[in-house]
């Protein structure tokens, strides 16, 4: 079963600003999916119209098979949205919030109630349960708003955002309580600009950028489709010029750090040899960024060069 | 429609009812006493002090014949002040995403807000009859022209008020109709006068302000006497009801001023 199918949508702002041109994306049921793409690209947008809120331009939208024209009301009782930016009452308490949404769902107060405290409880926030909204940190905010958008328990989660700006240790446990609800079956969607994040907890993943996919596929793929990987070794003892590596890529950043490239199939042992025969000790070595996020700088890059020339289709990996 | 359906849209309906009235509550400083304090000004500015040398109007001293009038200028501003603040500060907010989102139907979130200004409206508007009645001894002539007259009314400038908070775009927007527009037209519509004592041209202009329509039918639920036709202030005040709602419903389910 489908959980979303857009189809060919696009959304042309009353400023004039285009921004979806055409966008075909299928996400399974059950799935953990990261929707990823730079500032602007058009995530919140797609996911404003997806959740009724923006009025698209045209296409299509399917939820559970749903269409969102001919069956408004049964789609959006399949969508759970924690949308980017707050948008609770700053004066209303944190149940009375969350009971009311459930309330809009439809739910009888007491089944909401048996709910706001099973939810809150698992954010760790029903001890702020009587609070007034605009009194919560940042963190709890956020946490509040996926609360909300669980009431009634949608089959499908769409979080923009969700951990802009949530400190480490909680965005681990709001990692695991999405895993948890995931594996409950929950068909989860997030927007990131943490791909760490998107590494760790999503299948499968659609990069967008100016209104287009550029890239659709699992996130195994994905990360497979990375040809090299830089290495950072940081070296015992100073030097200017890098060491003679024959086939690898180096410089050095500045006289204690040697920067390696290194291509699919080859091997650090290699460079370990190389290094050892010139008698040069290295005291550590780390990635020098995230996989992730080295590919998708690569693939908005190029997107960003080739487009006013691939003005149609999506395209594959760029690989560099 | 399913039962369940119907069932889940009742709970949504109550909800935002249930919402609106602890709206009312919570900020009762802003909702509740203004208007009890500005009648009871009205009451002993007008109705005592100045009233007392104007004689009876009608067959009624003034006090009596302007405490209808009062209280349906106080239903009048009440229904659509919390209409138009409660909708747009929902809509400024972002809150209003949280109704958007949800599977209620857009006449159903209209209903619900016009629930909201009938509670406040009838809520101030019986604060102020009370008041009314520590002054004069009102008569009820008609129970049900009162009734009908207020509820009407009431859902009329509710609806004025929603439409108006769908069009706003800052908290300018929303005082600036009521206070160009409603005001003058509740002033001159036979509030504090019988539009007969007025000279011919300004009777006649007077009977293009609907307001009018509806102060007198209330006004004759109370005294039984009437500046106009009833059957044509019903007519009237059911007309509006269907245009207003017909109005504010097309421009909800267009997004107009709510979805870009
Ligand atoms: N309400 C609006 N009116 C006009 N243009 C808009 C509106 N909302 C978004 N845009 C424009 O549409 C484009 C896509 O914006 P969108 O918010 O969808 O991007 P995004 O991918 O969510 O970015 P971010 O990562 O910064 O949240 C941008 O150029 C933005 O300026
Ligand atoms: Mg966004």
């Amino acid at each position: 079963m489908h959980a979303l199918v857009l189809k060919n949508l696009t959304k042309t702002y009353k400023n004039g600003i285009q921004a979806l041109k055409g966008i075909d994306l299928t996400v399974e049921e059950g799935d953990f999916f990261a929707l990823l793409g730079p500032n602007g690209a058009g995530k919140t947008t797609a996911i404003g119209i997806i959740t009724s809120l923006v009025n698209k331009s045209g296409g299509t939208v399917e939820v559970f098979g749903h269409d969102m024209d001919r069956e408004l009301e049964t789609a959006k009782s399949c969508i759970g949205i924690v949308p980017q930016e707050i948008n609770f009452n700053l004066f209303e308490t944190v149940h009375t919030i969350v009971v009311n949404q459930a309330g809009f769902y439809g739910i009888p107060r007491p089944l909401a109630r048996q709910r706001a405290e099973m939810y809150l409880k698992q954010l760790q926030l029903w001890d702020r349960r009587n609070s007034i909204a605009r009194s919560l940190s940042g963190g709890m905010k956020r946490r509040l708003m996926i609360a909300r958008a669980l009431m009634h328990q949608p089959r499908l989660l769409i979080l923009d955002e969700p951990t802009a700006g949530v400190d480490i240790e909680i965005r681990r446990s709001m990692w695991e309580f999405l895993r948890k609800i995931n594996e409950e079956g929950t068909t989860i969607i997030l927007t990131t600009h943490y791909l760490e994040e998107a590494e760790n907890l999503c299948r499968n993943v659609a990069i967008i950028e100016g209104g287009r996919i550029i890239e659709r596929d699992s996130m195994a793929n994905v990360l497979r489709k990375l040809q090299t990987e830089t290495f950072v070794f940081n070296l015992s003892e100073a030097r200017t010029a890098p060491p003679a590596l024959p086939g690898f890529k180096a410089q050095m950043t500045d006289e204690h750090s040697l920067e390696v490239e290194v291509s699919k199939g080859q091997s650090l042992n290699d460079i370990f040899t190389h290094l050892s025969a010139e008698g040069i000790a290295v005291s550590s070595m780390r990635n020098k960024v995230n996989r992730l996020e080295e590919l998708f700088m690569r693939l908005v890059d190029g997107s960003a060069r080739a487009a006013p020339a691939a003005a149609g289709a999506p395209r594959g990996a760029a690989t560099p | 429609m399913s039962a369940s359906r119907a069932r889940a849209e009742w709970v949504g309906f109550a909800t935002i009812v249930i919402r609106e009235f602890n709206r009312i509550i919570r900020i009762w400083g802003q909702t509740v006493v203004p208007p009890a304090v500005t009648a009871t000004l009205y009451f002993v500015i007008f109705g005592s002090l100045i009233g007392r040398r104007v004689g009876s109007v009608g067959g009624y001293d003034y006090m009596q014949f302007i405490a209808p009038g009062l209280i349906m200028m106080t239903v009048i501003t009440n229904s659509y002040g919390n209409v138009v603040s409660s909708f747009f500060g929902a809509k400024f907010g972002k809150h209003l995403e949280e109704l958007l989102v949800s599977p209620l139907p857009n006449w159903l979130i209209l209903c619900g807000y016009i629930a909201g200004g009938i509670l406040r409206g009838v809520l101030v508007g019986a604060l102020v009859t009370v008041v009314a009645s520590i002054f004069t001894r009102l008569p009820v002539q008609h129970p049900l022209a009162i009734v009908s007259a207020v509820l009407m009314t009431s859902v009329v400038f509710s609806l004025g008020g929603f439409v108006n908070a769908l069009f706003a775009k800052n908290f300018d927007h929303i005082s600036w109709f009521p206070t160009f527009v409603l005001t003058p037209l509740t002033y001159l519509g036979g509030v504090f006068y019988s539009v007969s004592m007025l000279p011919h041209w300004a009777l006649v202009a007077s009977h293009a302000n609907p307001i009018l329509y509806m102060v007198s039918a209330f006004r004759f639920g109370f005294l039984g006497t009437s500046d106009v036709n009833l059957g044509l202030a019903y007519g009237i005040m059911a007309g509006a009801v269907v245009v207003m709602f017909t109005l504010a419903l097309s421009l909800l389910n267009r997004g107009a001023g709510i979805r870009d």
